[in-house]
Formats: structure tokens, C-alpha cells, sequence
């Protein structure tokens, strides 16, 4: 894709269009990757009401993935998954890549 | 627009004579946090909105970051917005300040200058409004309150104008002018109405059927690009500084412009400064003049942008050069406003300058330190030369 040059940008740094965040993959950012036991959860959705990042993914009121394109590995949904649940849990992604 | 309004004439204090544009103004909001200086200030303006002279939402937060946060999220809102602060307080707007220029939201603050910490100081110098030169603000300076007032509504036009759409402070030098009582002619609310105009939104977050992103990420991809725009509205703002100036002198009968010359024309010894001690130059002016002394006086209104071509125009006859500086640029050529100066005679056959710094944390200045300044030019216009130090 040709760069725009500074005369076609939009005023203020701003972009006219909405959610295109999506667009731009920030989940290699992250140091510490949730990773969500199916078994365990209970939907309860917590997680999802709670991600700044709006990386839980959910279908029909059902957590179907974690969209790591964009989770930064914060770490919110692990401590907002009910204890007594614990179905979140954050595993260090170096750790991860010598498995895979 | 109709000329000359009915003049009335009331007393003021700097502070008041914002508080007093402002309600005129009747700004959509005003994100506020107290600061010596300026406290009274918001607290006159704050009787307003609580009287119900105005429409104002009045946010008051936390700390000053806060109320230059809120600033910017009411103008990107699509509202008109104006502040207030001084000193530690601008200090602590400083992240959000640069945002504010470069996201084009057209805010006017007043800052009432006081001298940076430390050590604690509450008193005037321009070590604050100084340090956010490179902000990207317009930074509009007052003789004395009357000016103030003058320059809080022209600051609204010059803001605003589709050309500029930049942040503009207006600077008013703390207790000097802030807590000073001084007759000065205010305009009728209708005139200023008709001066401003309707505000006319840069963005409009609230605007649900054309969303956009407002402040994001920007890398080495645009960064740089983003960047040029502020430079070049920079560019564009004199022409408008000067005739939204020229505008205001035919509704009010006081023109303003990028500097102000005083008794130049002929001169060969000029002294420079900005803010209050240009009353104290012009009177010290008035008396070398009665002596015979070819001396005069250059007032810097506008410090960014720097009027450059105006002050090279002004300084073409002199023979040497005096520019008093309130604030220190450490480890510097001299003062900031010694070193635009300079800057602007760079490559044309230029006087001798010399660099002053005075009163800082409050220090008087009185016309003897003026006449000192002009005194020590002698020397400098006869032998050309002058030295490095300031
Ligand atoms: S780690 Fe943070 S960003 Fe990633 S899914 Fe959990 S809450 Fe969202
Ligand atoms: S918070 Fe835990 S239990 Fe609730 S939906 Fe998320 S992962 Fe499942």
C-alpha cells in the first residue's frame, strides 16, 4: 500500500473511520498469554465484560476464543475469573513457543 | 461588521478582565484547577456559571493534568473550550498540552505567568509560558489588563480560524497584572458575540452517524507526517493574528498587531521585552526621549509564531539592541526571547545585540534598570561590538 503523504491525512492525527483498531495487531506486544481451560468455564463472561482490549471472543453468550491479534496479556481476565473457577490462566509466552 | 461600539470603560484586575471575556466568550465548557495566580480568576468566573450569567458546563477535576484532559475531550466533543492556570500548574498539564496542539484543538487558556519551582515562588516570570513555547500553542503576551481582555476575545477568532485550528494561550504576568485594578473599555456582549462568531467544531466526537478515531497510535509510518500540518498552520497564523487584529481595531478602536513598535522609526538604541515591563520601557522611552535620546521600544505581542520579518523590519535602522528576557534558558545563548531575536537577524547586516535577564520570581524592574539597559547600548552602538554575556 502507497503511504498517504501529510496533505491527505485527516485534521489531528484522527482517522475517519470507527473500531479500526481492529486493523492494527498489537498482540506481539504481549509477555504473558491467557490461556482459558474450555473444561472449566462457565461462561459467566466476566472476562469479556472486563478485557480492555475486547480480545475475549463470544458467540451466542458463549466465550468461544481469546482473539491474540490484540490481547496485550494484561492479565485482567485471569484475576477477574472467579476464584472458586480459576479457568484463566497466564503462561508466559516463551514458554509457550518451545512447546509449539 | 459595524464600527466603533459604545465604549464603556470599568475597572478591573487582569484576572477579572479574563473572567470578564470569558463570561462574554460563554465558553460550551471550562475545565478548571486552582493555581496561584489564577485562582481568582476562576473563582470570578465561577460566580458566572453558578449565577447563571453563563452557559458554561464548569468541570473542576483534580489537577491540572486533569483539566487540560477534559479540555481536549470537550473540544474533540465539538465544543468551545477555555482554561486557565499558572506555572506548576501548566507544568502539570504539560503532557496533555502537546496533545491538545497536535490533535488541532482550538482551546484558549489564559496563563497568568508566575515563576516556576524551585524554589517555590509564587510570584511573576515567564519560566512557565516560556518553557511550552515549543508546545505548539499560539502564545499571545499583555501589556496590562486592558490587552488581556483584548487578546482572551481575539484569541477565540484566531484559535478557531480554519486556517490555524491551533490552541492559543494568552499570558498575563502574575499580581503585576492579575491582581493590578486598571480602567479599561470593555465591548457590549452582542459585539463580542458578533466578533467570535458561532463556534464551529473541528471534530464532533458526538457526531454518531460519522464516527472516527480520535488520538491514535501513530509510528514512524505517520508520525512525521502528522507533525507537518502543525507546522504549516504555525505558518499560516500570523496572517491571521494580524488581521483578526486589524478586525478588532475597527469594532474597538485598538488595533493590534504581531509586535508593537514604539518611537522606533528613527532609534538607533532599541530595547525588546514582552508583557508588563513594556509599560516601564515606554515611559523610560518618553524620558530619554524628552533628553534628545534617539531611543525606542519593541514589543513582542505574539511569541509563537515568531514574528520574525516584523521584528527584522524593526530593527533595520538600529545600531544596537537590547532584549530583556524574564525567564532563564539554562545552559543557553541567552534568554528565549534573545535568542528568537538573534535568530531573526541571522544573515542580514545586524546591530549588536544584548541579552538581559531581570526579574525573575517577581523582582522589580523600574525604569532605572530600563535606562541602564539603554545606557550600555551606547557603548555597544559606538564600538559595534557587543558581548556574548547576558
Ligand atoms: S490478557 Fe488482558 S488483553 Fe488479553 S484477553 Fe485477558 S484481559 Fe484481554
Ligand atoms: S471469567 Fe472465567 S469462567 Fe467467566 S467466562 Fe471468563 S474464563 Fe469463563
Amino acid at each position: 500500500m502507497k503511504e498517504k503523504g501529510w496533505k491527505d491525512l485527516a485534521i489531528g492525527g484522527r482517522i475517519d473511520e470507527a473500531g479500526c483498531a481492529e486493523k492494527f495487531e498489537t498482540g506481539s506486544w504481549r509477555t504473558f498469554r491467557p490461556v482459558r481451560d474450555e473444561e472449566k468455564c462457565t461462561h459467566c463472561l466476566r472476562c469479556w465484560i472486563f478485557c480492555p482490549d475486547s480480545a475475549i471472543e463470544v458467540k451466542d453468550g458463549k466465550v468461544t476464543g481469546i482473539d491474540l491479534d490484540h490481547c496485550k496479556g494484561c492479565g485482567i481476565c485471569e484475576k477477574v475469573c472467579p476464584p472458586k473457577i480459576h479457568a484463566i490462566d497466564m503462561v508466559q509466552e516463551s514458554e509457550l513457543s518451545k512447546e509449539e | 461588521m459595524k464600527s466603533i461600539a459604545t465604549k464603556k470603560v470599568i475597572v478591573l484586575t487582569g484576572n477579572d478582565a479574563v473572567a470578564e471575556a470569558m463570561r462574554q466568550v460563554n465558553p460550551d465548557v471550562v475545565p478548571a484547577y486552582p493555581i496561584t495566580p489564577q485562582t481568582e480568576l476562576m473563582h470570578k468566573f465561577a460566580g458566572y456559571v453558578s449565577d447563571g450569567d453563563v452557559k458554561t458546563e464548569l468541570v473542576l477535576v483534580e489537577s491540572e493534568h486533569s483539566a487540560m484532559s477534559a479540555a481536549v475531550g470537550a473540544s474533540a466533543a465539538g465544543s468551545r473550550v477555555m482554561t486557565a492556570t499558572s506555572a506548576n500548574g501548566l507544568a502539570l498539564m504539560w503532557e496533555i498540552i502537546y496533545i491538545a496542539a497536535s490533535t488541532r484543538c482550538p482551546i484558549v487558556m489564559a496563563v497568568v505567568n508566575r515563576a516556576l519551582s524551585g524554589p517555590i515562588n509564587i510570584h511573576c516570570d515567564h519560566s512557565d509560558s516560556m518553557g511550552a513555547r515549543d508546545a505548539g500553542w499560539i502564545q499571545l503576551h499583555s501589556e496590562n489588563a486592558q490587552e488581556v481582555y483584548d487578546n482572551v476575545l481575539q484569541a477565540v477568532r484566531i484559535a478557531e480560524d480554519t486556517d490555524v485550528r491551533l490552541p492559543a494561550m494568552v499570558c498575563l504576568d502574575g499580581f503585576i497584572i492579575s491582581h493590578t485594578i486598571e480602567p479599561l473599555e470593555v465591548n457590549s456582549d452582542t459585539t463580542v458575540q458578533e466578533f467570535i462568531g458561532d463556534f464551529r467544531p473541528v471534530h464532533n466526537l458526538l457526531d454518531s452517524d460519522k464516527p472516527f478515531t480520535f488520538g491514535p497510535l501513530d509510528f514512524h509510518d505517520y508520525y512525521f507526517e502528522h507533525k507537518m500540518p502543525q507546522v504549516k498552520a504555525m505558518e499560516k497564523a500570523p496572517n491571521v493574528i494580524e488581521s483578526v487584529g486589524i478586525e478588532y481595531g475597527k469594532l474597538t478602536g485598538r488595533e493590534y498587531g504581531l509586535i508593537e513598535r514604539y518611537k522606533t522609526e528613527d532609534a538607533e538604541r532599541i530595547v525588546i521585552a514582552l508583557g508588563s515591563t513594556c509599560g516601564t520601557a515606554k515611559a523610560t522611552v518618553d524620558d530619554l526621549r524628552e533628553k534628545g535620546e534617539k531611543v525606542g521600544f519593541l514589543k513582542i505581542r505574539c511569541f509563537r509564531p515568531f514574528p520574525v520579518k516584523e521584528v527584522r523590519e524593526a530593527l533595520s535602522g538600529a545600531r544596537a539592541v537590547a532584549v530583556l528576557d524574564r525567564s532563564v534558558s539554562f545552559g543557553a545563548q541567552g534568554g528565549p526571547v534573545m535568542m528568537e531575536v538573534r535568530s531573526a537577524l541571522y544573515g542580514e547586516t545586524a546591530p549588536p545585540i544584548k541579552g538581559y535577564i531581570y526579574g525573575l520570581g517577581g523582582r522589580d524592574i523600574n525604569p532605572d534598570h530600563i535606562g541602564q539597559a539603554f545606557d550600555e547600548l551606547k557603548d555597544i552602538a559606538s564600538s559595534g561590538k557587543s558581548s556574548d554575556e547576558t
